[in-house]
């Protein structure tokens, strides 16, 4: 098969970023357990090299060698505390530093050498099942490594396919939950059809202490992990980790291929990209591919797929969990930004695309930096002068604007525009204007339905009670809406949105959590 | 001798050594067990360090006993991270603080220090024991609070472990079973795995993929199965970061 024509730039990047970090040995080998045994070698195995491992959503370039290789790959576990949405803070055990952890692509054949370092700061011995083992375990039980310590095993490629891998260590559970796993390629001999660019998404559920959105380090949650109620449901590791700036993107006319994987541990995906039809679909990661004009794929837990289709018309598509509260509520969702030159079919989608990207890209980079630097500010301020009420004002918005971005966005969109005839705008809003605090505490609270007339046109929908938002998570995202997108207003305070809270009748608890 | 044998008799034993608490005898109920393990392991009453061993502690052994300084020991009995937090040979420095417990030791370290000091190693079933109390109560594992506290050490990140003795003592008085830092015990290695005998089959794979879930007591005892797994994973020549020791003894003291 053919290399790709242009190697994306980004791609390029992380595979030199990979073969530098492999080309640097950490740490002194010690000696094998019970000694290395004497292995035969494989007589079809010609050449020996590194594996190029990447980050999602990049995915190693596609192997052009004919025959098989002995294939070395490097993976260090690394227990580390990261961001899972803005504001919120999770210890992930991860494969490679992040997750999901580091794509392998190797072919079928391959001898491959694998070592399992487990970083010497780690609390937990960890190890490694690969699906694309074939043998007891897939690797868990040779690969089963002590904190500061590391493991080697071998194995030959022999099924093609996609394939997950996880950690396999009691309680298994756990540890999947924690973010261990990634996805591992075996290319079939003759390689997969040539596409002009593919990415790498995996999708995995979280079940942390607190519920959606509370900030600071969040520990795991045992018993919603047993129940299989996540509090996250997300697509690389993190609330937002493909979107905005970090969002896919392709040209127009470009055919893609994505490599979706299910970490789980439990929920199965329902994975669709809005606007999107799949041309082909590899279900279940096998390499053939089995159906075509697909709308939606299920990804098991503990497996994957692989789908193919060609952008056609430019604009922003959405990577969604079509068990859809979990795209809403939980967390899953992407985004594809498709450039090109616009086609008569102009889709909605386009005008997120104007607005989000660069925007709503920097929100959770530079919103927390200059959080940080206002909260710097405000300590400051406090010593020589105590009136603060400006600078608390301006915080309250960068904090609100968080979570609109996590929450409100996906329906009023990033700049407050609204979708055409379902979702009323909230820039520039005459009805908003209209409204008194009170009436916009009781909205988010209760949620809103019934006709309503926005500059000029009707609307007829229904916004679904956000009441899980704490009281200062309501007050600040009323206050960053009310002080964006043309709108000016006073902010709206804790205080008042519990005295509002407490008036009105409670609806079930946890109901859209 | 004869003292001794009559103190027994007359049920009237000889108290703890100093910083030692008697755990009475009990049972322990193991995690993960094959077919012809037993249910229940009886436990004879026993005495157990109240604090895990800290680091000053572990200096005046190794300078009483030259070969086990960091760089004299043998590496077949420490591997190359032994003692790696102290400053040197006979110096903690400022990253092993005297009141932290000591980690980066080897079993065999351990093991050589207990012996040392007229003690042993409390075996798994002691330990395990020992540890099964909350606060309040012998038996913690129907305490979901006090599970949760368990759990939550493992969600927090791993610094340096702190100083010994800071929290609420166990119902038997004994201090960071838990939330400190992993501990050895004598037969670590025979929980599942039988030292050298790893392989891809065996018994120890049953603690993977599910399968030692199948046979295990409480499936939902997670602190109690990452314990097992942590003991699984090691050798008795590992240093680990995060991995200390405390002693224990007959209640009749062993004479040195
Ligand atoms: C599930 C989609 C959805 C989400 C999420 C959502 N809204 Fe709405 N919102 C709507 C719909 C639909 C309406 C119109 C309801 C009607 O027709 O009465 C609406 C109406 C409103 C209005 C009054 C109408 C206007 O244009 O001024 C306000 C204010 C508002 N939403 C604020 C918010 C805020 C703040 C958030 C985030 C905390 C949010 N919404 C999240 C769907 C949503
Ligand atoms: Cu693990």
């Amino acid at each position: 098969m053919k290399t790709h024509r242009n190697t994306p730039p980004a791609i390029a990047a992380g595979v030199l970023l990979a073969s530098l970090l492999l080309s640097t040995p950490t740490r002194a080998a010690d000696p094998a357990p019970g000694g290395a045994k004497a292995k035969p070698t494989d007589p079809e195995v010609r050449t020996e090299e590194r594996a190029v491992l990447t980050q999602a959503p990049l995915v190693p370039p596609p192997i052009t060698r004919k025959h098989p290789a002995k294939v070395t790959v490097e993976i260090e576990v690394r227990e580390v505390t990261k961001r899972l949405a803005d504001g919120v803070e999770y210890l992930f055990w991860t494969f490679g530093g992040d997750v999901p952890g580091s794509f392998i692509r190797i072919r079928e054949g391959d001898q491959v050498e694998f070592h399992l370092n487990n970083h010497q700061g780690n609390k937990m011995p960890h190890n490694i099942d690969l699906h694309a083992v074939t043998g007891p375990g897939g690797g868990a039980a040779s690969s089963f490594t002590a904190p500061g310590h590391s493991s080697q095993f071998s194995f030959k490629a022999l099924n093609p396919g996609l394939y997950v891998y996880h950690c396999a260590t009691a309680p298994v559970g756990m540890h999947v939950a924690n973010g261990m796993y990634g996805l591992i390629l075996v290319e079939p001999k003759e390689g997969l059809p040539r596409v002009d660019r593919e990415y790498y998404i995996m999708q995995g559920d979280f079940y942390t202490t607190g519920r959606y959105g509370e900030e600071g380090l969040q520990g795991f949650d045992m018993n919603k992990a047993i129940d299989e109620k996540p509090t996250y449901v997300v697509f690389n590791g993190s609330v937002g980790a493909l979107v905005g700036d970090r969002a896919l993107t392709a040209k127009v006319g470009e055919k893609l291929r994505f490599y979706i994987g299910n970490g789980g541990p439990n929920l199965v995906s329902s994975f669709h990209v809005i606007g999107e039809i799949f041309d082909n679909v590899y279900q279940e990661g096998g390499v053939v591919a089995t159906q075509h004009q697909v709308q939606t794929t299920l990804v098991p837990a503990g497996g994957s797929a692989m789908v193919e289709f060609t952008v056609d018309v430019p604009g922003t598509y959405i990577l969604v969990d079509h068990s859809i509260f979990r795209t809403f509520n939980k967390g899953a969702l992407g985004m594809l930004k498709v450039e090109g030159p616009p086609n008569l079919i102009v889709y909605s989608g386009k005008e997120v695309d104007a607005t989000y990207i660069g925007r709503a890209a920097e929100a959770g980079s530079d919103a927390e930096k200059r959080m940080a630097s206002l909260k710097a500010q405000v300590a400051q301020e406090i010593k020589s002068n105590p009136k603060i009420a400006g600078l608390n004002k301006e915080i309250e918005i960068e904090k609100g604007k968080a979570i609109y971005m996590q929450t409100c966005f996906v329906c009023h969109m990033a700049g407050g525009e609204g979708i055409a005839g379902q979702i009323p705008p909230l820039a520039k809003s005459d009805f908003l204007a209209s409204l008194t605090k009170e009436d916009y505490i009781r909205g988010v609270l209760l949620g809103r339905q019934g006709q309503i007339v926005v500059n000029g046109k009707t609307y007829n929908g229904i916004m679904t009670p956000l009441n899980y938002l704490t009281d200062e998570q309501i007050a600040n995202v009323l206050t960053y809406v009310r002080n964006s997108f043309g709108n000016s207003g006073e902010p709206v305070t804790v205080q008042e949105v519990t005295r509002i809270r407490a008036e009105v009748p409670a609806p079930p608890a946890n109901k859209f959590e | 001798m004869l003292a001794l044998a009559a103190g027994a008799l007359g049920g009237a034993e000889p108290r703890p050594a100093p910083g030692m608490i008697r755990v009475p005898a009990g049972v322990h109920r193991p995690l993960v067990r094959s077919i012809t393990d037993a249910a229940e392991v009886p436990v004879a009453a026993f005495d157990l360090d109240v604090l895990p061993v800290t680091n000053a502690r572990f200096l005046e052994f190794v300078l009483a006993n030259p070969r086990w300084a960091r760089s004299r020991v043998k590496r077949l009995f420490a591997d190359g991270a032994y003692l790696a937090r102290w400053a040197g040979d006979h110096e903690l420095g400022s990253n092993a603080p005297p009141d932290a417990p000591v980690t980066d030791v080897s079993w065999f370290a351990a093991k050589a220090y207990a012996q040392w000091r007229g003690a042993r190693l409390p075996t798994l079933a002691e330990w395990e024991y020992a540890a099964l109390a909350s606060p309040t109560g012998p038996n913690g594992a129907q305490d979901p609070e006090f599970r949760a506290r368990l759990l939550r050490w493992y969600s927090t990140p791993d610094d340096a472990p702190g100083r010994v003795g800071q929290g609420t003592p166990n119902y038997w008085g004994v201090h960071d079973l838990h939330g400190l830092i992993w501990e050895w015990v004598s037969d670590f290695n025979n929980s599942l795995v039988t030292g050298d005998a790893r392989g891809d089959g065996g018994l120890e794979r049953d603690l993977f993929c599910g399968a030692g879930a199948a046979g295990a007591r409480d499936p939902s005892d997670f602190p109690a199965f990452m314990r097992y797994g942590f003991r699984s994973s090691l050798k008795a020549s590992y240093t680990v970061h995060n991995l200390g020791f405390r002693c224990a003894r007959d209640p009749a003291p062993t004479p040195r």
